[in-house]
């Protein structure tokens, strides 16, 4: 599947800022199941912007900008040849050794009840992928899918107390789990074309993988109670919402900040004319 | 618990009347047997007052009367002879030798992993490794630059390593101004002994960080001493430091990062800085990279160290050698990467992971004390000889259900020194914190450190938090 995203996330700030410094992780890697068309990383500001990458192997740019600057713009636009590989990532750079991925941040400690969820949910089988479904469709179950209730800062035990929670929430109580029965696993962000035809969406998607013997890193997508398919684009994974985050960044002066956010992922079917249109008055719209 | 050796009068232990005492004591022994009672208490007396009057050193910082502050002081030195000295000396440079071989092989190759020294969970699983140094190499390969290790002793030729202080060792001051005050108050004693001097800390730590100066920087490297700021706990000792270095004492809000190259905010515009002797932990020193609400930390510093343009002392991520898990297998790992074994042993550890282990830490808990791997967990210890029968039971339950998260060690009989206290003078159990540098051209070890001595009779806890104080250390030169 061909998909194109057009990303812009724009600061205003309400008094000048003297100096910005942002990493950003918004550039997906290529792997077995994704093929990057193009891609391109710009900001509307004099400014360094400078390509490297991780220790997770993401690619990340680093930012460093000086003011005076009332508002910024970051704009990301791209697109990506999907295929299906039922959730298995393979053709990656892993530069760390997986036992990393078992330690526990702030956002995926686990408590008491998330243990016992974990072990009551994987009882009777050993085998790891059975287990990592079982988890999948049990937290799906359990924790209802709601943007309202949490925040970016929201910790997995807090959401799985209130059983409430986005992607980010589902994806750090699915990680909590699997880490605690021992299973090494770590956060996924991206993007996702939606299958009901619905381009603009509010925020970008977030998913898990955890690492299965014999297969190598799998997906797992709690939102969806399924494997990352054709129609999920991986950016970049660590250990948490936290080591992953899209920017982290620190800036000198500016007062309160105000963010919007426009994102568009647009399936592309490769014949249609029409729908290429479409996408492209799209990116129109959002570089206006 | 038999009697615990003493310093002064060694394995017969304190409490025999008319002992005589060690060679190393003997010089003091006379002198002190000599003096009227009266001169002690008026020593005693001005010791504290000169404390008092380095306490208001503190208090211009912020704080009005920093009573709480003051360590108490005891005015016997603790003596170490020459001879015990080099084999510390060897000890503790083989110790840092190994921890810093340790940290560039689990951040590189993962050689002690692959050859199945030490459990790879163990070292990447833990919380002080930190990812994001697989992509820097330090300056000169060295991470642990400064090593405060903990020492006790158990006997006459017995001494263990009770922990290695990896991060940010602190308590060097203490160390300095107890022997300023020492000679103040004693100039006498000390023309009766040949003390090795302990004041060349500050120059050899200066002589260490410029050693380390990254490669691509000028002839003349810069260097200063981050601070996390005037409400840290041992911000007396970060300004102490910077002021005898002669260097600049900096808080994050100080230090620019330009083009990975960090700078110093200066009257006379931005300098270039070199090499940053941090106070600050690593979860603080870059808001781009740890926590992201640090405000204490160089936003960008990361990318810096990274790019090879500034050394960071110590390294970012040498907390996983000073883990209290990995620290139970610093035997193998002196014996993996010396091929020798080590000079200075660890106290007697079980690993309960280990099934033999944990058989012998269930039959021996009553004599044993058990700690946490993970001090996140905060269940607490056991100390199994002062611990109830039912307190043991629970203990052992824990233990089974989740034999990972624990190790266990004898119950130690820490060596006592003859230390003042209301009743005169009585033996008190002691352990020794001395500094290892480590710099590119050579490692100096400060002949002496930190001895800290627990006052309430009996007790084994020298934490100065818990009451414990600290005395003079003496290494004789001979």
């Amino acid at each position: 599947m061909r998909i194109r995203i057009d990303h812009e996330t724009r600061y205003h700030y309400d008094a000048p800022v003297r100096a910005v410094s942002q990493i950003l992780r918004l550039t997906p890697r290529p792997h077995d199941g994704q093929h990057i068309v193009h891609w391109r990383v710009d900001v509307d500001v004099d400014g360094r912007l400078r390509e490297t990458e991780d220790a997770f192997g993401n690619i990340v740019h680093r930012l460093a900008a000086d003011g005076p600057l009332e508002t910024m713009t970051l704009t990301v636009t791209g697109e990506v040849e999907t295929t299906d590989t039922v959730g298995v990532i393979t053709g990656l750079p892993e530069p760390l050794a997986p036992q990393v991925f078992l330690r526990d941040t702030p956002l995926t400690e686990p408590n008491a009840a998330l243990c016992a969820f974990a072990r009551d949910t994987v009882r009777g089988t050993d085998d790891r992928l059975e287990q990592l479904h079982r988890l999948l469709s049990a937290l799906h179950a359990e924790v209802t899918y709601d943007t309202r209730s949490t925040t970016s800062a929201t910790s997995a035990i807090d959401a799985f107390t209130q059983k409430h929670g986005i992607c980010q929430d589902l994806s750090h109580i699915f990680i909590a789990c699997a880490r605690h029965i021992g299973i090494p696993a770590r956060y996924v962000s991206g993007h996702l074309a939606r299958s009901d035809g619905v381009i603009e969406q509010e925020a970008s998607h977030a998913w898990a993988e955890a690492l299965v013997p014999g297969l190598g890193w799998v997906g797992f997508d709690v939102t969806h109670d399924a494997c990352p398919g054709e129609r999920h684009v991986r950016i970049a994974c660590g250990f948490d919402y936290l080591s992953a985050a899209p920017v982290r960044g620190s800036r000198i002066g500016g007062g309160a900040e105000r963010l919007s956010v426009r994102l568009a992922v647009a399936q592309q079917p490769m014949m249609q004319r029409q729908s290429t249109g479409f996408a492209q008055n799209q990116s129109r719209q959002i570089q206006r | 618990m038999t009697a615990a050796f003493d310093e002064m009068f060694g394995e017969a232990g304190a409490a025999i009347e008319g002992a005589l005492p060690r060679k190393a004591y003997a010089a003091l022994d006379k002198w002190m047997k000599a003096a009227p009672p009266e001169f002690f208490d008026a020593r005693r007396r001005q010791a504290e007052l000169f404390f008092r009057r380095i306490g208001i050193t503190f208090a211009v910082y912020g704080e009005a009367e920093s009573h709480e502050r003051l360590i108490p002081f005891d005015i016997v030195p603790r003596i170490i002879s020459g001879k015990e000295w080099k084999t510390i000396e060897a000890g503790l440079t083989q110790r840092a030798a190994v921890l810093n071989a340790f940290l560039a092989d689990v951040y590189g190759p993962g050689e002690c992993v692959k050859a199945g020294i030490i459990p790879a969970e163990l070292v990447y699983g833990n919380a002080g490794y930190r990812v994001e140094m697989t992509r820097v190499r330090p300056p000169h390969d060295i991470f642990v630059h400064i090593l405060g290790a903990d020492l006790v002793r158990v006997g006459e030729d017995k001494f263990y390593v009770l922990e290695d202080n990896a991060r940010t060792p602190s308590g060097v001051s203490y160390m300095l101004e107890n022997r300023e005050v020492m000679m103040r108050l004693f100039p006498e004693l000390f023309a009766r002994h040949r003390v090795a001097p302990v004041e060349t800390y500050p120059d050899s730590l200066l002589a260490t960080l410029r050693s380390v100066t990254p490669y691509a920087s000028d002839q003349d490297p810069t260097a200063v001493v981050l601070t996390p700021g005037p409400y840290n706990s041992a911000f007396y000792e970060h300004s102490f430091l910077a002021d005898k270095m002669g260097v600049e004492l900096v808080e994050g809000s100080d230090l620019f990062v330009q083009d990975a190259r960090v700078f110093m905010r200066t009257t006379e515009g931005p300098r270039r800085v070199d090499v940053i002797y941090r106070r600050v932990d690593d979860d603080f020193l870059d808001p781009l990279t740890f926590k992201p609400e640090s405000a204490l930390g160089v936003p960008g510093l990361m990318a810096a160290y990274e790019a090879g343009t500034v050394t960071i002392v110590n390294a970012v991520g040498a907390g996983v050698a000073d883990d209290k898990a990995v620290y139970t297998y610093m035997p193998e790992l002196v014996k993996f990467y010396t091929g020798q074994d080590a000079i200075l042993p660890n106290v007697p550890t079980w690993r309960c992971r280990e099934p033999d282990a944990l058989a012998y830490v269930l039959d021996h808990l009553p004599e044993l004390v058990v700690k946490e791997v993970n001090g996140s967990g905060g269940y607490g210890m056991l100390v199994g000889p002062t611990a109830s029968k039912s307190e043991i039971d629970v203990f052992a339950h824990k233990l089974r259900k989740d034999p990972q998260g624990f190790i266990a060690q004898p119950t130690l009989a820490l060596s006592t020194c003859p230390t003042f206290t209301e009743k005169g003078l009585a033996p008190r159990h002691v352990d020794l914190r001395p500094f290892v540098l480590t710099g590119a051209d050579k490692v100096r070890v400060t002949p002496g450190g930190l001895t800290r001595v627990a006052l309430t009779e009996g007790s084994l806890v020298v934490n100065s938090s818990q009451g414990g104080g600290t005395k003079d250390t003496w290494v004789l030169d001979e």
